[in-house]
């Protein structure tokens, strides 16, 4: 097995745990920290096809990456206004407790 | 003679290194090294915790230590000696593992920025492309360490402590960043040797260091006033305030871990001053250029031991910034004058040699800070003292 | 495979799993800044020094710090009386685990036409400076707009309302 074939390996894994994470858990801000562990699993694929792809001296998948991390903080700290904002109305963080658009 | 003086640290850890097999010889040479730093650093923050308390006392009209040796040299042995004796103390609820962890992460990332400092003519122990940056990673997970200690031990004077200094730390890594900007513009790279190698020149015997540009001393100014709030030393030590917060959030801790707690802290002075020598002082250049025979590690320790009693000396005179004082200040004083500063910078690179740049920057840093100055006081009615007595 | 590639998938992947399974909210978060400095330390085995110390200053200088910030203030910290995971759970970890299959047999099925071990690219701090006001200067520009307004927005959003009209 190639050594990138290993880090792919390793960010598919890391991307599924954030996913089954965002998936089940009841705190919203559980569900953040998924994505943000699915986002760094993205991140590291960039890297790792940076590194032993064909062109690495054109830095595109760095660059990717950078910017990938700016656009992640931002968007945490949008998500995380949210989540305190909607505490501050709900008096909960529940997921499953939130549901006054069902049926 | 005098170059193997200046160089005798390398030469002792090659011989060091030479009794060993070819193939161990580059990490034993690192091993070496590091070693070296975790000795010395210690060894000064004694001399430190000494001069600190000699120091304030003076300052405050009485003498410090002075029974233990001659002149309390002794001090900092004995204050060893009882925190390493002391029990340690756990609260019951306290979450053991984060409880434990905190004092350890605090120390070794403050350590770990030691790595990049050069502390004297080839004396660096990794010379990294990008050494500013991977400075100011560690001193951001600094915070991380101060929340778990204040977190874990289940006390609301830690948890308020630790908020308080997170919050502080977090306002001011933002006024770190942007003053260290400028000096990277102009040396033109992020690796620190190649910082102190820009600060090397001599016109008519006085240095090329950059405080001594209307910028570069704008710059110090405000890196000075965030690494004050950076390592939490007064006048912005309200989350370790002890008339307030009983201890902030090492209220909880005992023993060695808040030797540990100490330890961190005066190493963190020591680091960021260190960066701030290297970044605006010159790092290991002589003032003058008559006196470059005196070895350059000389004039790098030199340089930080002057910082370090600045410290102190601010530790006794000025009085504790309320947090609210401080975060407004932070953000809305500092953080602009950071960024007129920037196209300060720009605005000298592009004017080209000669008095006029000298004339313009000066009379643009002046006027912008008088100005912003006028304006703040202005809204304050300052008006005479006035004294309300207990009835 | 070397040996530090494993150490560093190792911890790595605890810190994930730790993460998303933990009882505890803040231990999930301290867990979750373990995971990304496994991360930080992938980056910098596959010589990207620039991405990985970024990495360990954004990620875990502030968003690790913003995230336990959130869980204090929204009294996360106490754990819930009816469990932490949600009722739907066994659909959830289904789905996961499909997407782990489909990902894990597509890298293994394409292993042998993936590019081999290549010499390390010598990047400077340098190149990405001039890559970055160079051939990337709009992707710079706008992400400074974007961050500009997810400051603004985020405190718009988390600001306490006024009492009366605004």
């Amino acid at each position: 097995m190639t050594p990138l074939a290993g880090y792919l390996l390793v960010a598919a894994l890391i991307f599924s745990i954030g996913l089954a994470g965002a998936l089940t858990r009841r705190n919203a801000i559980l569900v953040l920290i998924g994505i943000e562990l699915m986002l760094n699993a993205a991140n590291l694929n960039l890297i790792a096809f940076w590194r032993y792809g064909p062109h690495p001296e054109l830095l595109t998948g760095m660059m990717f990456a950078i910017f990938s991390i700016a656009v992640a903080a931002a968007e945490a700290a949008v998500g995380l206004g949210l989540v305190i904002s909607i505490h501050r109305h709900a008096k909960t963080t529940d997921l499953d407790q939130m549901n006054r658009m069902k049926g | 003679m005098i170059r193997n003086l200046d160089q005798i640290f390398v030469l002792l850890q090659h011989w060091l290194v030479s009794f060993l097999a070819a193939a161990w010889q580059g990490a034993a040479g690192v091993l070496i090294n590091a070693a070296a730093i975790v000795c010395v650093f210690p060894a000064l923050f004694a001399v430190a915790v000494w001069l600190e308390r000699k120091g304030l006392g003076r300052m405050q009209n009485r003498l410090g230590p002075n029974r233990v040796g001659p002149y309390g040299l002794l001090q900092p042995i004995a204050d060893g000696i009882k925190s390493l004796t002391k029990e340690d103390i756990v609260p019951l609820s306290a979450d053991t593992v984060v409880h434990f962890l905190a004092p350890v992460l605090l120390v070794v990332t403050a350590f770990m920025g030691f790595a990049v400092l050069p502390m004297g003519r080839n004396m660096v122990l990794v010379d990294l492309d990008a050494g500013l940056l991977f400075y100011f990673a560690m001193g951001a997970s600094t915070e991380l360490a101060v929340f778990m200690a204040g977190w874990s031990s289940r006390n609301k004077y830690s948890l308020l402590g630790a908020m308080r200094a997170v919050a502080q730390m977090i306002s001011y890594e933002v006024v770190l960043l942007l003053s260290s900007v400028v000096v990277v513009m102009m040396a033109g790279s992020l690796s620190l040797t190649k910082i102190v190698e820009a600060q090397n020149h001599y016109t008519w015997g006085f240095p090329h260091w950059y405080i001594f540009t209307p910028w570069g001393l704008a710059a110090f100014v405000m890196y000075a006033i965030a690494a004050t709030a950076e390592t939490n030393r007064s006048p912005f030590d309200l989350p370790e305030g002890e008339s307030e917060l009983v201890a902030g959030y090492h209220t909880e801790y005992s023993g060695f871990k808040f030797a540990l707690f100490f330890l961190g802290e005066y190493v963190a002075m020591f680091s960021i001053s260190g960066l701030g020598t290297t970044l605006f002082l010159g790092g290991w250049s002589a003032p003058f250029s008559f006196l470059t025979w005196v070895p350059s590690w000389i004039w790098f320790f030199s340089k930080l031991m002057l910082s370090i009693f600045v410290f102190i000396w601010m530790r006794g005179t000025l009085p504790r910034l309320r947090q609210d004082q401080l975060m407004n200040f932070a953000w809305k004083f500092v953080l602009p004058m950071c960024l007129l500063n920037l196209m300060v910078a720009a605005v000298w690179r592009f004017m080209g040699d000669g008095w006029l740049r000298w004339f313009v920057c000066s009379a643009i840093l002046i006027l912008a800070y008088a100005g912003m100055g006028w304006s703040e006081l202005r809204k304050k009615h300052i008006g005479p003292r006035s004294y309300r007595y207990a009835e | 495979m070397s040996l530090v590639f494993y150490l560093i998938a190792a911890l790595t992947v605890a810190g994930g799993l730790a993460s998303m399974v933990l009882k505890n909210t803040v231990h999930c978060a301290l867990a979750l800044t373990v995971a990304f400095a496994g991360l930080a330390l992938f980056f910098l085995n596959l010589d990207a020094q620039f991405a990985g110390f970024a990495q360990i200053l954004v990620y875990i200088g502030a968003v690790a710090i913003l995230v336990v910030f959130a869980i204090l203030l929204t009294k996360g910290s106490e754990t819930p009386k009816d469990g932490v995971f949600s009722r739907t759970w066994l659909a959830g970890l289904a789905v996961a685990a499909a997407v782990f299959a489909v990902l894990g047999w597509a890298i293994l099925h394409t292993a042998p036409m993936l590019p081999g071990a290549t010499p390390a690219p010598a990047v400077t701090v340098e190149q990405i400076g001039q890559a970055l006001i160079g051939r990337y200067v709009l992707p710079l520009e706008i992400v400074a707009v974007l961050l500009t307004a997810a400051l603004i927005g985020a405190v718009i959003v988390a600001m306490h309302e006024k009492e009366g009209t605004k």
